[in-house]
């Protein structure tokens, strides 16, 4: 295990319908599939998975680590590069925790029970999630 | 030289500030145009991404899904047409309006009913002043589209796709960016899915790895194609923004160059009415000092 990480890092891509939103080396990125959470460490066997909303983690090289929102999407992991694509993606700095947290209650308030509401609550959920662990 | 000086005057004045009008708006259109290529450069890695792992899935599967499933008799066809919000973008709608038509043409041609899908004002009023059915518009949005506008576009499109009594097949006929000086307007099939002529291919010598699927292959590429498709659509929005604001630069800078030469004419034929009208007053002084002049030596 120790021998990878001194020779090999992860690749990551970071990429929203309209921008790329962050690329750039790490160590470990955390994502949530509709399997549950999964960590990808460099050598990762390539996957291709779906992701749902929720919040993504990735530890830079440097020793940092930041923290995305992503809407549903996908996470594919082939020769130590990870895309992740999301048709919205936020940085943890740029969300607004005001505003998230509004959205949230009128998603929970909004009384509909189908899965476009439980979308807007898990969105609303990971966004509040996603800023309240970086601050 | 049927019109006086002061007639002349207010002429250039109005084509003066028609000018102004056009040359500003030139001005913001070629403004717009760099933003509109970023916005496309930025969606570039999405459809990138998108495309690499379709493939991948497409190559390492057998799955059939039912948007790549060629209907055995397509009888109808939906038909999305990009135009544009506003006018003053010269032939850019026409055009764009005429490439569908030719399209509509050859698929009743082939016995297919045909159901039309606008995006933009302009389509919406083509097809309204001529009283013909329109299935769906989305109008408001053709400069700056967002990836909301391509998603719920895609949605309605896929939605009629699979269902037994909707259309067969979809085209989309958008104006291609190729660049500042031409844009061509382009017809191109988005359903029933060919995955291999995406708008990027990935390079030939870089193989594509045995993906392991989860939770299975089907379901990612049932989550995969709808976003798939919703980006080739959010890209030919994009290629049509790009290409309105080009279209609309390019025919304001020859309004504004059309003003300039009207101002030039009327400013010689506004001169040359005054000197034609100082070289009557000044015949009129001459001619009258004359008659006094006569009258004068007559009386002495």
């Amino acid at each position: 295990m120790a021998d990878l990480k001194t020779d090999k890092v992860l690749q990551v891509e970071l990429v929203a319908a309209d921008r790329l939103v962050w690329s750039g080396q790490a160590t470990m990125v955390i994502a949530r599939t509709t399997e549950g959470d999964v960590g990808i460490l460099p050598n990762h066997a390539p996957l291709l998975s779906s992701i749902i909303e929720g919040v993504v983690d990735v530890q830079t090289t440097d020793g940092e680590t930041w923290i995305a929102a992503v809407d549903a999407g996908f996470l594919s992991v082939a020769d130590n590069r990870v895309s992740i694509l999301s048709e919205r993606a936020e940085m943890s700095h740029e969300i607004d925790l005001e505003k998230a947290r509004q959205d949230l209650e009128r998603a929970q308030s909004s009384g509909e029970n189908d899965d476009a509401a439980a979308e807007a609550v898990r969105r609303a959920e990971a966004r509040i999630r996603a800023a309240e662990r970086a601050s | 030289m049927a019109l006086s000086v002061r007639e002349y005057r207010a002429r250039i004045k109005s084509t003066e500030s028609m000018k102004k009008i056009t040359r500003a708006m030139e001005l913001i259109a070629a403004s717009r145009i760099i933003k509109a290529q970023q916005r496309a450069q930025a969606a570039a890695p999405y459809a990138r991404e998108l495309t690499r792992a379709v493939s991948a899935v497409a190559t390492f599967s057998n799955v059939d899904h039912a948007l790549t499933l060629e209907p055995e008799d397509p009888k109808r066809a939906a038909i999305l047409i990009v135009t544009s919000d506003r006018g003053l973008a010269g032939a850019y709608s026409s055009s764009v309006l005429k490439e569908a038509e030719r399209l509509i043409e050859k698929l009743k041609g082939e016995g297919k009913d045909v159901d039309i899908y606008i995006s933009a004002r302009k389509g919406e009023a083509y097809f309204k002043f001529r009283q013909r059915a329109i299935a769906r518009a989305w109008t408001g949005h053709s400069d700056q589209p967002t990836y909301d506008v391509a998603a719920e576009i895609g949605a309605t499109l896929i939605e009629t796709f699979l269902d037994e009594e909707g259309a067969d097949e979809v085209h989309v006929v958008y104006t291609r960016f190729r660049s500042m000086l031409s844009q061509e307007p382009t017809a191109v099939r988005l359903l029933p899915l060919e995955v291999v002529e995406g708008t990027e291919a990935p390079e030939k010598d870089d193989l594509l790895p045995l993906y392991e699927f989860e939770p299975s292959p089907s379901d990612v590429l049932d989550s995969l194609l709808p976003r798939y498709v919703q980006s080739r659509i959010f890209f030919a929005l994009l290629q049509a923004a790009a290409s309105e604001l080009a279209a609309r630069q390019k025919a304001m800078k020859s309004a504004t160059d059309n003003a300039d030469e009207l101002i030039k004419k009327y400013k010689r034929i506004a001169n040359q009415a005054r000197q034609a009208g100082i070289t009557q007053e000044i015949s009129e002084i001459v001619g009258g000092v004359n008659a006094l002049a006569d009258a004068q030596a007559g009386s002495e």
